[in-house]
């Protein structure tokens, strides 16, 4: 039999990427990346409370790293397989074994050593996602969908960045689907209503005040003490850190809100539920919302901006966003799907 | 965002990639488009960056001066807190946090200073030796 050839997909988000090349691959075609990212419930923000990255705070503007795969595949009714590994030889057999039998894989991995990408952005970050898809006589043929083009590894390179050590370590994690059958139209809607369903509830109903649009509201109250607690310096700091989460490569722009936004349009069509595309404009006012709060907190840093009122400004923003969000997700919780 | 609207400024991702983004077209719909990189984000960047630099140097300061062991320079310079360095090495935290201390470093035997030099990609005389030079 002929092997199949195997098509790189670029995409904003390297685990949508990855879901959306794999089932694409296994002649799921309707599939985008604004479908996996909503069917696998993708929004969300937290601020994880006594917990530090990179010396500043921990946030987030997407669910955990791993569910938008395993939700949507489960949502869609495919089986998938995923293996970890102590080993490292072990890991190293199980792909080779994959390759040779012309199965793309997707694979966990830490960026620090990811040769293929600017230094600057080679942080111990381990929850990239990256397909492998083949081999040539000294290395490993590697789609990773933030990259324009694809990319290679030799061996070594693979292993290492499989086997990077610190949070949320990899241990040559690997999956991918065994099958996909033939998916029906009602599957996808029932799927596209389960992940909106599921968004709603992370964003408005988690208890506590560190997650969803309770936890934008929880960010906001403690920029306004920063510049008090922390200094001037370490307080810009600390919002070049939200800036980042929000904004680098991968997030689409605007926090993931952008990119919500357009799986919203995407399921008014195949839903044929117009009130979706009013919900997907607020999500866009918020996206572009945090964009302008992005520039406001790049001014303090860059010194334009410093005094305690600037600070006041960005937590009045994210308070708006707030609000945003919330009347967005309030209303897409209370449509009734036909 | 909308289509017009998306930047295009120089950033690191120069001459690597340039990255997805979702906008609206004039029709008013989302679809993709490539953005080199936007001047905001790049000054977060930056600024983490010189940050980063700053502990380096500062590291380096108390390795000169004696009051931390080279382990705290390759460290800051490999960008590795205790979790990523306990990962690398099998070590745990409490360990490392003694092998801070120069006395403590220095009785370290080669099996243990070979798994902090494996770690931070170095051998071990270059480690052992390290005395808080700009030049490593």
């Amino acid at each position: 039999m002929e092997a199949k050839q195997f098509n790189h997909h670029q995409t904003a988000h390297c685990e949508n990427g990855v879901t959306v090349s794999l089932l694409k691959h296994h002649g799921f075609d309707k599939i985008t990346e604004p479908l996996a990212f909503g069917i696998g419930s993708g929004l969300f923000y937290i601020q994880i409370p006594f917990m530090k990255v990179n010396n500043g705070p921990a946030i987030s503007f997407r669910t955990m790293p791993g569910a938008i795969f395993k939700r949507t595949c489960k949502a869609l009714g495919i089986k998938v397989e995923k293996k970890k590994f102590n080993s490292p030889e072990k890991a190293a057999l199980y792909l080779e074994e994959k390759v040779a039998n012309n199965i793309p894989v997707g694979c966990q991995v830490g960026v620090f050593h990811l040769n293929y990408f600017p230094k600057e952005y080679r942080f111990h970050f381990n929850a990239h996602n990256l397909i492998v898809y083949g081999k040539n006589e000294n290395s490993y043929l590697i789609s990773d969908p933030v990259m324009e083009t694809t990319t290679s590894l030799t061996a070594e390179e693979l292993s290492k960045v499989r086997f990077a050590k610190g949070a949320l370590a990899p241990k040559g994690h690997v999956y991918y689907p065994i099958h996909v059958g033939q998916i029906s139209h009602e599957t996808l809607k029932k799927a596209i209503i389960k992940g909106i369903k599921r968004n709603c509830r992370d964003m408005l109903n988690i208890p506590g005040s560190f997650a969803g649009v309770a936890g934008i509201q929880h960010t906001a109250k403690k920029i306004r003490k920063w510049r008090s607690q922390l200094g001037e310096k370490q307080a810009a700091l600390y919002l070049g850190q939200i800036i980042r989460m929000q904004e680098e490569i991968g997030t689409g722009g605007g926090g993931f809100r952008f990119l919500y936004a357009a799986f919203l349009e995407e399921a008014a069509a195949i839903l044929d539920e117009k009130e979706l595309l009013e919900v997907s404009e607020q999500l866009t006012n918020a996206g572009d919302l945090w964009r302008d709060s992005a520039v406001l907190m790049a001014g303090i840093f860059k010194g334009r901006l410093k005094t305690q009122q600037d600070f006041e400004r960005c937590a009045d923003l994210l308070d708006q966003i707030s609000a945003v969000e919330k009347a967005a997700f309030k209303q897409l919780s209370k449509i009734k799907f036909k | 965002m909308k289509k017009q609207d998306l930047p295009q400024d120089k950033s690191a991702l120069d001459n690597f990639t340039r990255e997805v983004c979702y906008v609206k077209n004039e029709a008013g719909n989302y679809e993709t488009d490539l953005s080199t990189g936007w001047e905001a984000k790049k000054v977060a960047l930056d600024n983490a960056w010189d940050d980063i630099n700053d502990r380096i140097k500062e590291a380096q300061q108390n390795v000169r001066s004696g009051i931390s062991s080279p382990i705290a320079f390759f460290m800051e310079e490999k960008l590795m807190d205790f979790t990523v360095l306990s990962g690398y090495t099998g070590f745990w935290k409490w360990q490392i946090k003694r092998h801070l201390k120069p006395a403590v470093f220095q009785k370290l035997s080669t099996k243990k200073l070979e798994k902090y030099a494996t770690a931070f990609e170095l051998s071990v005389s270059e480690l052992k030796n390290y005395n808080g030079s700009e030049a490593i």
